[in-house]
């Protein structure tokens, strides 16, 4: 003990700490080599066994974000070396994602060209999973069920500012937007507006789908906007738009203007356990069944179809 | 082994080693402030935007852009708000968490270590979001009632979340700074026959003062940046208030929605970073007003 | 701290009036003394409303944490009473279900943020302390530090996304928030090490260097040890700070729930193994900004059964903190 330098117990516990810290280092180091060969085995037994490994994980729109999570529970009951991760942050959020590479999947409900730049845009590949109407929602105290596409035009620029303006009861229209970058609302205001722009911002910009359900049910002589398969009778009331009621088969035909093809976008080069979860969602397992069941409408139901621009053709 | 270690390698080991953490975190805080200023700067360098417009223009909007493609970037709005909301939580906080630090310091000095104490930094310890959502539920509820607001979020309400937040960081603070203060300040007030107010009020918080502007700077600079609370209750739009109980934005709760959204590089992003530079910079400000004032009463005593 | 303790017979009670009024005048005494009695009187008073002010003060602000507290512990109590909550995943975009990966991931985060920063923090403050006490290099790194605690935790993660998610390539992963986490740890952890530190007697540091060790081994055999208790104290704290973050979080550990994770796997760099440092991952704070504003009351069920759940674990690390350093106190004194 006399000239030893440090005593056992302190030598252990410096030698643990630097152990720690250097198997910190490793671990980042194996976890990076690891990955790439991981995936190259993958596809390799993918493409023997007929199963595939790997992770794929979206985020993007909150409007279909449970309908992709319902998907992704039957897929990795069927495939269970795969894992999929994901929510929904808004469209805006998911296509910018995709685009730099820090998800595999972006979830939109607009063309991935109106967010981002053509040369970007042209280097992901597009999913077209399912058709979703989305509609004006009002507070429960809101005598109002019927508005024209003009009086709404109206009301989302801030030129009518009172429910008397438009058949109701004297009261101030609180109007609850959806923050820039959500594809619920440029789905809205494509509708509503064309190409006009519309810098009105009402009285809160909320994030989410869920907020606007909460916003609206708390408060008086409100009005937002969402998609069907948020409504909810018993918290608001979705109303008409120009006499046509907020129902899918009104949608099928282009009879209810208001209605956005939700986009999966993957790269180019996606892998191969991406590929084949968004090849599950096209597949009639989701497009059978589990898309009208999460309140969308499957493509192939459609009579018509949108194209970037908002055109609306007859297929 | 270690035992044939000679001793100066030993040291130079130790000093190397310790040396180099410090280097590293120094490495980190300078790559920071220099990447976060790149950033920053490229919207003004980069993208042409003018300064001017961004300290002084009134309207945000990234998404409706000019015809050159170049969003609408005036910042005044979320500069004006995030004052405003710093300053209205600064004044609310400021006389309960200075009162409540003299009565534990002062009044009742084994309550105030015993119960208070661990009851404030209790406060300290709970998480922003919590704070946030208590807001969002109970606050905005009351702001409803109260004031007979539409949504009930806006300024008003984000200061007072503020102002819960940033008093156990004054609090602390000051209840430190009351009792470095040494009795022999107070017993010889007492001996001139003040009453305990007189002592307190002339002596202990005049002797105090240095580190009490301190403790309020720090709380400031938590009001500042504190992000995830203050988007829960503010509403969240991006335009000048009018009043106190209008929805509005401030910098870090634009940041929080908007920064994910825009690619990287994009004119968008870049005026974000820019926003975050200025988060930066006002955060350095705080700490040289902090480095002056500790100096300043410094000399004061001499 | 230690000095207050003797303040209570200093102040407690009033002074004796004779005290005062023994002073020399020089104007008529009768009228000065009914002046004195005045001013004494409303001195008395001044202080008495002052007192009662400052108890209604404390009386409020213990209120506030009182109500605070009791409030998300009633309002959570109930779901996280319910079997599951703590051992199912989330389900429906987090709407739904347990909250087992965010609780997990919470703590996988804080324990990796705590393997990295512990280590740098311990070393700087040592460095700060003991190398170089004074001169340009203190100066230089203390202002460092200062103006790491001084950022606002968006711009901490602004700045990791930058680096770590889009620079290094790790994407949203539980590593790009762990090093976020512990930019935002290490100027909390360097200041309670360095005062621990600072407290060790200077009159154990040189009976060392008289016994002829280096300042190496005074640090490591004496001093350490002896600030033991008050580090860890300071490190505990610093976890219940970390545990709760969340601005630093959102764009660099990512707002995404595993839809699966595999506990049992030590394939570290399986997507599904739940200690792949690579994967995304959602702390319990990140996990309640998402859902906060969700209208179901099941997502409501969750968001404050969360909040319960994190404010517990807060408490936990708050009490723990503090038997740990006094059992370790305990210890190192008893030796």
């Amino acid at each position: 003990m006399s000239n030893s330098v440090f005593s056992r117990r302190q030598f252990l516990g410096l030698a643990g700490g630097l152990a720690a810290f250097a198997g910190l280092g490793l671990a980042g180091c194996g976890g990076n080599a690891a990955a790439p060969a991981a995936e190259g085995s993958a596809a390799g037994s993918a493409a023997a066994s007929g199963s595939v490994t790997g992770e794929v994980t979206f985020d993007g729109a909150s409007s279909f974000v449970g309908l992709v999570e319902a998907a992704a529970e039957q897929f990795m009951d069927e495939n269970p070396d795969v894992i999929v991760t994901g929510s929904g942050n808004g469209s805006g959020k998911g296509l910018t994602a995709v685009s730099e590479g820090t998800v595999s999947i972006g979830n939109s409900d607009v063309f991935a060209e109106t967010k981002l730049d053509a040369d970007k845009a042209a280097e992901l590949v597009d999913h077209e999973v399912a058709v979703v109407g989305m509609g004006p929602v009002v507070s429960k105290n809101v005598t109002v069920d019927d508005l024209s596409l003009e009086q709404l035009k109206g009301i989302f620029s801030g030129q009518i500012t009172n429910w008397s303006e438009v058949g109701g009861d004297d009261a101030a229209i609180v109007v609850l937007n959806r923050k820039a970058g959500s594809g619920t609302r440029a789905t809205f205001e494509a509708a509503v507006f064309g190409t006009e722009a519309n810098e009105f911002k009402g009285d809160a910009e909320l994030d989410k789908s869920g907020d606007v359900q909460t916003q609206i049910s708390s408060t008086d002589n409100a009005i937002s906007y969402l998609d069907f398969s948020h409504f909810d009778d018993t918290k608001f009331n979705a109303i008409k738009v120009g006499g046509v009621a907020p129902e899918s088969k009104n949608v099928l035909d282009d009879s209810f203007k208001i209605w956005a093809t939700e986009h999966m976008y993957c790269a180019k080069d996606a892998d191969e356990a991406t590929k084949a979860f968004l090849d599950y969602m096209l597949s009639d397992a989701v497009q059978g069944s589990l898309v009208e069941k999460q309140g969308f409408i499957p493509v192939s139901e459609m009579k018509v179809t949108k194209d970037a621009t908002g055109k609306v053709t007859e297929k | 082994m270690a035992q044939t270690m000679p001793k100066r390698r030993l040291e130079i080991i130790g000093l190397s080693v310790t040396g180099a953490c410090v280097a590293l975190v120094t490495l980190v805080v300078v790559a920071l402030i220099v990447m976060v200023a790149g950033k920053g700067l490229s919207a003004f360098l980069k993208d042409g935007v003018s300064p001017l417009e961004f300290f002084a223009g009134t309207k945000w909007d990234l998404q409706n852009t000019r015809e050159n493609g170049m969003p609408y970037v005036g910042a005044l709005p979320l500069i004006v708000t995030s004052f405003a909301v710093m300053a209205l939580s600064t004044l609310f906080a400021l006389p309960i968490a200075i009162g409540s630090a003299i009565y534990a310091v002062e009044i009742k000095p084994e309550f105030g270590r015993r119960v208070f104490q661990p009851m404030v930094e209790l406060l300290v310890g709970i998480p922003s979001v919590v704070f946030g959502l208590i807001g969002f539920h109970v606050v905005v509820a009351f702001m409803k009632i109260a004031f007979d607001t539409a949504t009930g979020l806006g300024i008003l309400p984000g200061a007072i979340v503020l102002a819960v937040m940033i008093l156990p960081t004054i609090t602390t603070f000051s209840i430190d700074a009351l009792r470095s203060v040494p009795d022999s300040y107070r017993q010889g007030s007492l001996a001139l026959g003040c009453t305990r107010w007189q002592t307190i009020w002339h002596v202990t918080l005049h002797a105090a003062k240095p580190s009490l502007i301190t403790a309020t700077i720090l709380g400031m600079t938590r009001a500042f940046g504190e992000t995830l609370a203050v988007r829960m209750v503010i509403g969240g739009i991006e335009l000048m208030p009018s009043g106190l109980l209008d929805a509005a934005s401030t910098i870090t709760t634009t940041l929080t929605t908007s920064m994910a959204v825009y690619a990287d590089g994009s004119p968008q992003s870049d005026i974000l970073w820019s926003l975050g530079l200025l988060l930066m910079g006002m955060s350095l400000v705080f700490i040289l007003l902090i480095h002056f004032v500790g100096r300043k009463g410094a000399r004061e005593r001499g | 701290m230690a000095e207050s303790t003797d303040s209570p017979t200093v102040m407690g009670g009033d002074i004796d009036p004779a005290i005062t009024s023994a002073g020399p005048s020089v104007v008529d005494p009768r009228s000065d003394a009914a002046r004195r009695a005045a001013l004494r009187r409303r001195a008395v008073t001044q202080d008495k409303v002052a007192t009662g002010v400052l108890t209604v003060i404390i009386g409020l602000v213990l209120l506030i944490v009182v109500a605070m507290v009791g409030y998300i512990l009633v309002e959570g109590a109930s779901t996280l009473m319910q079997p599951g909550f703590l051992t199912e995943r989330s389900r429906a975009n987090g709407t739904a279900g347990g909250v087992a990966y965010q609780l997990f991931d919470s703590f996988y985060l804080l324990l990796l943020t705590l393997i990295i920063s512990v280590p740098i923090s311990l070393g700087g403050a040592v460095f700060m302390v003991e190398y170089a006490p004074d001169g340009p290099v203190k100066r230089i790194a203390s202002t460092a530090v200062e103006t790491l605690s001084s950022l606002p935790s968006i711009v901490v993660g602004m700045f990791g996304f930058l680096v770590f998610s889009v620079g290094f390539g790790w994407k949203y992963s539980i590593i790009s928030g762990a090093v976020a986490l512990t930019m935002f740890n290490i100027p909390i952890l360097v200041r309670a090490i360095q005062q621990a530190l600072e407290d060790v007697p200077q009159s154990q540091r040189d009976a060392c260097l008289a016994m002829g060790l280096t300042r190496w081994e005074a640090t490591v055999h004496v001093l350490v040890p002896s600030a033991m208790s008050a580090i860890v104290t300071g490190v505990v704290l610093s976890a219940g700070r970390v545990f709760g973050e969340a601005a630093a979080l959102l764009f660099t550990s990512g707002m995404s729930s595993p839809v699966r994770l595999n506990f049992l796997s030590l394939d570290f760099s399986s997507p599904s193994c739940a200690w792949n440092i690579f994967r995304p991952g959602e702390s319990l704070a990140v996990h309640i900004y998402k859902i906060y504003g969700e209208g179901s009351p099941e997502a409501q069920q969750v968001v404050w059964g969360a909040a319960a759940l994190l404010m517990i674990c807060v408490l936990i690390f708050n009490v723990a903190a503090r038997l740990a350093g006094r059992a370790l106190s305990r210890k190192v004194t008893g030796e």
